[in-house]
């Protein structure tokens, strides 16, 4: 029987507490402990991205990531893009974009791209291609996604100016 | 069995831990949890240390200190450290670079492991509480080692005398076919003065380019002059065979890339 150990963290800017099997990833937290299933749990060695979340800011992946390192942080995960039933900038540019193809490479390529636009909002192409280089889309479909990440990027900087 | 997490404040606490057996030392997570999620039974404790001068870096007077827990990410952006980013940057993607540690680079087993063949071309000293270890010696002896790694000391090369390369068959991100590392130092006349030349995948960890790098000195960095480091660089290696390359085609193109790096 594994140790349990309690964890706080903010998830999404929710306070949250749980306890949590120690030695546990943060993926294997959020979506059995927490309910937050955007992270998806793709190839579980850090190679596809898929289970990317962001810890106080910076984009990581939550499969290598151990739940208890994340004592007093703030995670967010795709599921906290959308604000009040409205869809976070790059979420509507996904869709109109048809960027998110199967689905499963999507809430990595989401917080990637946010990453990304926190820091750079006004990316470049190459930018783009940079930032989403550590998630894999195995329907090879990368020029919709880096697409929609420079119309969101634009959207944005329109809506700035 | 069960896993658990142990952290420490300090190294010593978490080396006592270590020591107490079927633990193992996590810094950033990307070798150890990958590990730990492929199955691997030897050990059942993840140890860490907190201690807020792992994660130091720290530049004066040309010398370079690394905590080890300093991240990829950490080093490509600082302003200090521009004249080795390109080597940092080579490591993963963006979330990879968040996380991925110096002191966990040195441990990474082929093709892993780009920002230590740098580290070797730049003739760091690799600190392990309270000993100092040359950073060939360390990697000699890495897979017998049982402590942990504090910190890397290096000195800066001049901004045009480190050149990094690293071969991959899917950029920007990919896994390496090769890497190669080097210092170069020009005397007043033009001529390669002294050189180390460092190279990944060309083995199973980094590995010095010892005769190209004595074909080297001495020359200038032509067409002429590199053509005997060039037909040399590949001396002594015994490179992988895995799912990106075969050791011959990484015996193939080493020289084209090696050359490519000289005449940059």
């Amino acid at each position: 029987m594994a140790k349990k150990v309690p964890v706080q963290f903010t998830l999404n800017g929710e306070e949250r507490a749980e306890f949590v099997e120690s030695g546990a990833t943060l993926l294997k937290a959020l979506r059995e402990r927490h309910g937050d299933t955007s992270p998806k749990g793709g190839c579980h060695q850090g190679t596809c991205g898929a289970c990317s979340v962001m810890v106080d800011g910076d984009l990581v992946l939550s499969c290598l990531t151990l739940a208890e390192t994340c004592e007093g942080r703030d995670v967010s995960t795709a599921a906290g893009l959308s604000q009040d039933g409205v869809m976070h900038p790059l979420q509507r540019a996904f869709l109109d974009g048809f960027a998110a193809q199967c689905g499963f490479c999507t809430p990595g390529m989401l917080m990637a791209a946010k990453a990304l636009l926190d820091e750079n909002p006004n990316p470049s192409r190459e930018d783009v291609v940079e930032a989403i280089s550590g998630n894999i889309c195995r329907c090879t479909g990368y020029e919709p996604i880096i697409q929609a990440v420079l119309s969101a990027a634009r959207a944005n900087s329109h809506v700035a100016a | 069995m069960p896993l658990s997490l142990q952290s420490f404040p300090t190294v010593g606490e978490a080396q006592s831990a270590l020591s107490a057996g079927a633990a193992r030392y996590m810094g950033g997570g990307t070798l150890v949890v990958r590990a730990a999620n492929e199955g691997d039974l030897s050990f059942e404790t993840f140890v860490r240390a907190t201690d807020r001068s792992l994660r130091e870096i720290s530049v004066a007077d040309g010398t370079a200190t690394l905590g080890a827990s300093v991240t990829m990410a950490e080093i490509a952006r600082h302003p200090e450290l521009s004249t080795i980013a390109s080597a940092a940057r080579a490591v993963g993607g963006p979330a990879v670079r968040n996380m991925a540690t110096v002191g966990g680079n040195l441990f990474a087993p082929a093709p892993y492991g780009d920002f230590s063949v740098a580290l070797l071309a730049l003739d760091a000293t690799v600190h392990t509480g309270g000993r100092e270890l040359l950073i060939e010696e360390f990697l000699a002896g890495r897979d017998a080692f049982d402590g942990i790694v504090t910190s890397v000391r290096f000195q800066l090369p001049a901004a045009d005398a480190f050149r990094f390369a690293k071969v991959s068959r899917v950029k920007p991100k990919g896994i390496s076919v090769l890497s190669i590392a080097a210092v170069i130092e020009e005397a007043a006349d033009g001529t390669v003065g002294a050189a180390r030349i460092a190279l990944g995948c060309m083995g199973d960890r980094p590995m010095r380019a010892t005769a190209a790098e004595k074909a080297l000195v001495g020359k200038t960095l032509t067409e002429d002059g590199i053509a005997d480091a060039v037909a040399a660089i590949g001396e002594g290696t015994a490179p992988l065979t895995d799912a990106v390359a075969s050791a011959w085609y990484r015996g193939e193109v080493l020289p084209v890339h090696f050359r490519r790096l000289m005449l940059a």
